[in-house]
Order: C-alpha cells, then structure tokens, then sequence
C-alpha cells in the first residue's frame, strides 16, 4: 500500500467522522461532502473512473445540495439544547464498534482467499454504454422508473400542507 | 260305610260349560269394578248389578253341576280342567287354571244360592245406610273372590283369590269403619288369618317344590294325582311325618286361621261387628267354610300314605283341633249376652265339627255338613239380622223377649234354623250331617275320644240354642219401643231358606248316601233297609237323647222365665266362677295380648329405635360428611384453582407489559437492535465458514 | 495485506462511522446522512472487489455501484421530502420524539 492511498483514505474517513460529530449541522453537512470527494477519489485510484465521476455528480453536486436544503428547512441550523447525540449514545458506539470488529475479522479470515488481480481493467465509456444497452438494460428501465418515481413522491410528500389539504 | 273313592277317569278335554267356568266369579268381580266407579246416589244400580251377576254366576253354576251330575248319573266321572300359563320364567311357567267336579260343582251352587239370597236381604237391610253403594261393591267382590276360591286348579290361583277373600272380609267387617271397635275387629280378622296364611304360604312354596306343579289336577302330572303323591310320601323326616305329611299341616294352618280354629278362633266373634249381612254370608256360609273346602280340595294330599283310611298324621291332627274347637267354642257360646257372638261361637263350633268330620270321616262327610250348615246359619243370621231390625237396634238378648208374637215369621224360620242346628232327628238337615259325623267318629280306629268330645258338643249345643231362643222369643219384651216385623224382602230368603234347612238332608241319608257317592264317585242306590241296621240304630238312639238332653235342660233353665236383665244368669247364680270364665271367652284374648301381642309391641320399640337412632345418626353422619366435602371443593376451587388461574393471568399480563417496552416507537432502538442482530448472525456465519 | 484488503478495511470503517451517526444522533437528516455515508462505504467495497476480480471485463462490480448510486440519490430525496413533511407537522426533526409508533 503506498501513500497515496493512505492519504486519500485518511481525507475520506476523516471527513466521515467529522460529518457525524459536528455538532452544527451545516458544517457536518460539508464534512460529507468532503467525505464523497474522498471516496470519489479512492474510485478513480481503482481505476473507475466512471463511477468516481458519476459519485462526484451525483453526490456532490445533488445529494449533498440536498442535504443542505434540508437542513436549512428544518431550522437544522440551530444548535438543539438538550445536545445532539441520543442519551444512550454508547450504546450506539458500542453497537458500531462491534459492526466493525466483525466486518474486519470477516475480511482477514478470508485475506488469503481473496482474489488479487494486479492487471489494470481496460474499461471504456464505450464498453459501459454497450453494457448498459445490452446486458443491462432491463436494471436501466427499472431505474428510469425508481427515479420519476422517487421524483414524484418526493413532490409529494414535501409539498407544503396547505394545498395538500385543498385537495 | 265308607267306600274307597274309584279313581277318576281322566277327561283330555274340557266340555264346553268347563270352559266358561271362569264365568261364574268372573262376573262379581266385573260388577264390583263398575260399582266402584259408580256415584254413591246410585244406590238400586248398584244393587242390581251385584244381584244380576250373581243371578247369572248361579244360572251358570246350575248349568255346571248339571252337566257333573248326567256325567255321574251316566257312571263316568266329570273331572275337568281349564289349565293355562300365566307367565313363564326361563322354563318354569306359573300355571293356573280352574277344575269342574263334583267338589267344586257342589259348592258353586251353595255359595252362589246362598250368595243371591243374602245380597236380596241386604237390599232391604242396608236400606238406610248411606254406603249402600259401597257395600254392594264389596260385597260382590268378595262373591268373585269367594267362587275364584272354589274353582282354583292351581294352588296359587287359590291363593291369590284367599287373600282378596281375607281382604274383601277385612273390608266388610270394618264397613262401619267411623266405630273404632269395628276398625279393631276388621284388622284383628286380617292379622289373624295372616297368621295361618303364612303356614299356608309356606306349605304351597313346599309343595311347588317337591312336585313341580303349582295344579292339583293336570292330566295325571297334577299334585294331587297319584304320581306327585308318590313322590311326596318317599321321605320320613321327624315325628314319622312324611312329606306330604308335614305339607297338609302347613296347610291345614292356613285354613285353621280362616275356619276360626282354635288357636286362630279370636277374630271371628269380633267380626260381628260388620253388618248382619256380612256375618251371614262370609262368618256362616262362605268364607269360614273356605278353610274346610281348602281341606277337602287337598284331601288326597292329607290322605296320602294312609295305613288305615283317614288315620295319617295330618288328618289326626285336624281331626283333634277340630273337636277341640267343637267343645271350647261351645263352652264359651254358653255364657253370651249378644246374639250374634253366641252364634259367632256356634259357627267356630260347627267348624270344628266340620274339621273333625273330614278328619275322621273324609271329604264326603265334612262337606255334608258344610252345605248344611251353610244354610241354616246363615238363615240363623240373618234371623238374628231380622230380630236386631225390629227390636231397633238392640242385640243384648237379655234386653228381648216374647218376640214370638210380634215377629212371629221370623220366630218360625228362626226355629227352624235352631231345630236344624240342634240336630234334631230326621226332620232336621242338621241331624242328618252331624250324625255322619258321629257315626265316623265312633268308627275311628285311633281313639274315641273326638266321639265323645263331639257328643258333649252337641248336647251343649242344644242348650245354648234353646237359652237364645228363649230368652229372644219366649217371655215378656223387655225392650224398649215397640219391636215390629221385618219387612218381606228380609222374610222371603228366610223362609227359602229354611225350607233348604229341611230338605237337604235328604241326600245324606244312610238310605240314600247321594253325597256321599257324587262326590267320591261311585253309585248310589236307595237302600231303605240300611235304616234297620244296629249301628245306625244306636246312633239315632244317642242323637235323640243327646237332643232331649239339652234342649230339656236348657228349657228347664231358662224355659218360658222372662228374667230382667239387670238379674244375672240363671246358671250364673248356680256356678258363678265357671260362669266368668265362660263369659269372658277363656281369657283367650287377654292370653295372646299379653304375649304375642307385647312381643310385638316391643319388637317394634326396637326397630323404631334402630331407626330413628342409628339410621338417623348415620343419615346426619352422610349429610355432615357431604357438607363439609362440598366445603372443602369450594375452598379448593376459590382459593387455589382460581387463584392459580388469576395469578397466572395476571404474570402474563405483567409479562405483556414487559414485553410491549420493547416497542417504544423510536426508530433509532429498532435500527440498534437490527444492527446487533446482522452482527451476530454475521458472527456466527463466519465462524462456521472458518477453513 | 494486499490492497484489496486495504480497500476492504477503510470501507468498514466508514460503514461503522456512518453507523455509529445513525444510532447516536438526534436530528433525523444526521441519521439520513449516516445511511449515506453506509451507502457509499459499500459502494467502496463493491468497485475493490471489481478491480481485483479476475473478470472484470464483465463490469459486474461497476454497474452494480453505478445502480447503487442512483438508487441512493432516489432514496435521499425522498428520505429529505420525509423529514422535511415531518418538521412541519411536529415542529421538530428529533427522532427521540417521534415515538408515536410506540406499542
């Protein structure tokens, strides 16, 4: 492993850790947006450059804007009284901590059986689009279909009550 | 003298008058039903139905004895019998059924003659008593009762018709029954007879069971037929009585008890208590006399095993207690105020003389004068009945008297009936059977005691008959009001009757012996010579004096005086202890309440102690113990079954509330418990996926 | 350890982080970006696994996170139109309090 990928991971995890302790929420809220610039960046050392770009468009440019809009309408911006984390919060920990221990024993127990092809992948836009038209087209359409129809409902349930009640 | 009975020849099947037999008590018995439904106000229906039947039950008994009487005329013997089967059980069968011959043909028409006769004087008897419905429906249900007796071929059926008997006579007796001394005398008459019928009981179940036939005559398997006799004389147990020996005693006790013999004699004086018609028909003719046709039906069971004829233990037996009962029933009659208790006493007395007469003499003899007398008791009786009515009410004799001139019909039949009772000679039906009676007597190859026991009954006889007689008819009326005759519907059967008192001693007399031969079958012939012989001679000889003796005496006593009747007794002046002790009956009655009847009084202290107290205490004991138990349930359930049930409720309702906190609705636990969820399962998929 | 296994690390690690956001934070959008944050370690995970696969000519892994991605885009938003529709009927966006489901 060499230092770049360490460095790249220390942004990203270090942005994920921040996202979840700021206690202002705007702020956690840029912190994750740091984190999926990390990650975009670990995509694109694996060599997938799609998926970075795409992670970059999508996450940073939508779900993050998303997050922020959120958060402004619903007054996130002011720092709650009675503190931002639950009162069992170790618990919470305590629960994630555990989560982690066995996700990485898991992954050290099956280290020797991993596979561990060094070649780099000779993946073009191209072949992606081909992929997408032939062998998966039918998940494409699916997702064309979750999407308007996560747009629509997500209309919906914000819309604001007063004209949801008129109708 | 006395002939051997030739065997009758067996019929194999009944004539047609044999089988409509069951007619003739049939009848009665169906009046009696439909008077018993009847309103008491319809008094001459009631009447006229118990005289109807019993005028048609005598047509058909008339039929009947005609028929047993071409047969014997045409030398075979009319022995037939109707059997049938009652109910079986498993394969024995109860059977009954009824037997026509020449026994039963005889009394059918004495008891349904008689019968008529007394249910017409009742009508005129009973005119003023309000139950006169009652009575006629009791009346003819004895007559059924009485005639099922006669005609019985099996000896349950006999049974059973002698308990209604007894209980029809129950009901006779206490027919006046708001009088506590008639309520007495009509159970003091059931329980004695009871007495005797359980012997009688006892006898049948014997002899059902030594034969296996409850019938007397079935076809040669009959009890009463030679094969069943056989078998009953084969064992000797104690005192040489075999058998069929100690089974004749048995049921002669039964008939002791309805005859008034005499240990079992206490209820029949009593039983005057019933109204005159009653004591007529049932204490004279019928009922008293059941107990000697009961004996003259089973004679050849008596008579089985017999060295010299009539000498077997059975008839010896019946022969003394009926002398016996002849001379202490006399006795007793001497010393009577009561009209009708000295002839109660007269017939325990010819009773005895008819017991003795079977047991020394056979069937024949004691018959005889138990048709005879059959008539002129009852006409004596209801004499008696007609006297009570015209002296209103009266029946002290010492308180009557020169009733010869006001009621001078009844004065004649009552005569008669008296001459006849007296045996006096030739004239009398009563000389003529009580003669045959002697005449066995003297000729009995046991002892001549029951002879002269029987003598000395006769000449008392006579002097109590002739002492009633005139002190009722002789003398100056010392009554009160004025005495009157009775109306014709009471006279008419009297007279009737007493014309039978006479004429029916034609048939037994040694001339002529037609009784006699009817009934053990073989001919008879008139024979006027047989009045020459000695022996006969010599008997007419003692019966004349025998009558002279007592009724002279007896006139000489009491004759034509007209004492008051505050004065005591004539005889009573001269022997006056002998005299109490007659007149009060022996001290027999006082004997038996002093011990019998204490006995049982005790006896029944006991039992009532046992349980009321012991009963009764373990009855409380299962109540207390039943309380308690249903208490204890109660407790069991309420407490622990509920409460277990409750607590176990209630655990699972706090369970519910433990368990439901797990759904506390926040979203953030759920994930939580999700999270630990996978990790585990993650753990566990991975530690079973080690290499 | 081998890269893949490097990679397969830090991506638990950001799973346990965004984890440990969404048990313990009160606000419901942190719990949503905690998810995020879920979504994206897998992600990670699944474009490791692709490039040191032997076939990844067939682009399995890649699609697969490409999907992913867009189905988690579809999914904030709704999740963000939720929390919003929430705040303005009980005013607030702590999950603490929305215990209406409680049994």
């Amino acid at each position: 492993m060499d230092f770049v990928f360490y460095l790249i991971s220390a942004f990203a995890v270090g942005g994920a850790l921040a996202a979840v302790l700021l206690k202002n929420l705007v702020h956690a809220a840029l912190a994750l947006t740091i984190a999926f610039f990390g990650l975009a960046l670990l995509f694109l050392r694996l060599d997938a450059q799609f998926a970075g770009f795409a992670q970059i468009l999508v996450y940073v440019g939508a779900v993050a804007i998303l997050v922020v809009f959120a958060i402004l309408l619903t007054k996130g911006s002011e720092v709650p009284k009675e503190g931002v984390f639950s009162k069992s919060w170790f618990a919470g920990l305590a629960i994630a901590a555990g989560v982690f221990a066995v996700l990485t024993w898991a992954v050290l127990q099956a280290a020797p059986s991993l596979p561990n092809q060094t070649a780099v992948p000779a993946v073009t836009v191209n072949d992606i689009g081909n992929a997408l038209m032939s062998r998966y087209v039918l998940p494409l359409e699916i997702i064309a279909v979750l999407l308007t129809a996560a747009l629509l409902g997500a209309v919906i349930v914000a819309m604001h009550e007063k004209e949801r009640a008129k109708q | 003298m006395m002939q051997e009975a030739i065997a009758f020849t067996p019929q194999l099947d009944a004539s047609s008058i044999a089988r409509w037999l069951w007619l003739i008590p049939a009848l009665p018995i169906v009046a009696a039903g439909i008077i018993s439904v009847l309103k008491q106000p319809r008094r001459k229906l009631a009447s006229n139905l118990a005289i109807g039947s019993m005028g048609i039950s005598l047509l058909i008994a008339i039929t009947a004895f005609a028929h047993v009487l071409s047969g014997w005329a045409h030398n075979h013997a009319v022995r037939e019998v109707v059997n049938f089967s009652w109910l079986t059980v498993g394969t024995q069968s109860v059977e009954l059924g009824w037997v026509l011959d020449p026994l039963s043909a005889v009394m059918l028409v004495m008891v349904t003659f008689v019968g008529l006769l007394i249910f017409i004087y009742s009508t005129g008897y009973m005119e003023h008593d309000e139950n006169y419905t009652r009575f006629f429906c009791f009346l003819a249900l004895f007559a059924g009762a009485m005639l099922g007796v006669v005609i019985a071929n099996s000896i349950l059926l006999l049974f059973m018709c002698w308990e209604l008997v007894g209980l029809t006579s129950y009901l006779l007796i206490g027919f006046w029954y708001h009088k506590p001394s008639a309520a007495a005398a009509a159970r003091k008459a059931f329980i004695t007879t009871r007495v005797g019928d359980i012997f009688f009981l006892l006898g049948i179940v014997w002899l059902f069971a030594q034969t296996g036939t409850l019938l007397f005559y079935d076809h040669g398997a009959g009890s009463m037929e030679p094969l069943a006799l056989g078998g009953l004389l084969v064992h000797h147990s104690h005192w040489g009585l075999t058998a069929a020996g100690a089974i004749g005693l048995l049921i002669f006790a039964g008939a002791a008890g309805k005859s008034g013999q005499l240990p079992l004699h206490v209820w029949l004086p009593d039983a005057m208590e019933g109204p005159t018609p009653v004591s007529a028909l049932i204490h004279a003719a019928t009922m008293v006399a059941a107990g000697v046709y009961l004996i003259a039906r089973v004679y050849p069971l008596m008579a089985a095993g017999a060295i010299a004829p009539g000498t077997t233990t059975a008839l010896t037996v019946v022969t003394w207690v009926g002398a016996s009962t002849a001379v202490f029933a006399a006795l007793i009659a001497v010393a009577q105020n009561d009209i009708k208790r000295i002839l109660a006493y007269s017939t325990v007395s010819q009773l005895g003389y008819m017991m003795a007469g079977l047991g020394v003499g056979g069937v024949a003899v004691g018959m005889f004068h138990l048709i005879t007398h059959a008539f002129f008791k009852a006409l004596l009786f209801m004499g008696s009945g007609s006297v009570i009515h015209g002296v209103h009410e009266e029946q002290d004799i010492r308180r009557m008297g020169g009733l010869r001139k006001y009621m001078p019909l009844t004065f004649l039949t009552y005569a008669v009936g008296m001459l006849a009772l007296c045996g006096v000679p030739i004239f009398f039906s009563g000389f003529w059977s009580k003669d045959a009676i002697l005449e066995s007597a003297h000729s009995w190859p046991l002892s001549h005691a029951p002879y002269y026991m029987l003598v000395f009954g006769a000449v008392l006889t006579a002097f109590y008959m002739t002492r009633q007689v005139s002190y009722v008819f002789f003398g100056e009326y010392r009554g009160h009001g004025h005495a009157h005759e009775s109306p014709r519907v009471m006279t008419t059967p009297l007279a009737i009757l007493a014309v039978f008192a006479v004429a029916l001693g034609v048939i037994g007399t040694p001339a002529w012996p037609w009784f006699r031969g009817f009934l053990e079958n073989h001919a008879a012939s008139v024979e006027m010579h047989a009045f020459a012989e000695p022996a006969w001679l010599m008997l007419l000889l003692t019966s004349c004096v025998i009558v002279i003796v007592g009724i002279g005496l007896g006139w000489w006593i009491y004759g034509n005086k007209s004492p008051r009747s505050e004065e005591p007794d004539a005889l009573q002046k001269a022997i006056p202890p002998v005299w109490t002790v007659l007149a009060n009956r022996l001290y027999i009655d006082e004997l038996y309440g002093a011990t019998v009847i204490a006995f049982y009084y005790w006896w029944a202290k006991v039992a009532d102690w046992i349980d009321r107290d012991i009963w009764g205490d373990m009855v409380s004991t299962v109540i207390w113990l039943t309380n308690h138990w249903a208490r204890l349930n109660k407790f069991l359930d309420a407490t622990m079954v509920d409460g277990a049930f409750d607590k176990g409720c209630e655990e699972i309702y706090n369970g519910g509330g433990v368990l439901a906190r797990i759904q506390n609705g926040r979203g953030q636990i759920y994930l939580r418990l999700l999270a630990v969820a996978v990790v585990i399962l993650a753990a566990i998929l991975i530690w079973s996926g080690r290499p | 350890m081998t890269p893949l296994t490097g990679y397969l690390i830090v991506a638990a690690l950001i799973f346990a982080i965004g984890l440990a956001g969404a048990l313990t934070r009160r606000n419901a959008i942190m719990v949503l970006i905690g998810i995020e944050l879920m979504l994206n370690a897998a992600n990670l995970n699944l474009i490791a696994f692709w490039r040191y696969s032997p076939h990844s000519e067939l682009l399995t892994g890649m699609m697969f996170a490409i999907f992913s991605i867009a189905v988690a885009a579809a999914e904030a938003a709704v999740g963000l139109g939720l929390v919003i529709s929430i705040y303005r009927h009980a005013k607030t966006a702590d999950v603490e309090q929305m215990n209406r489901m409680k049994g």
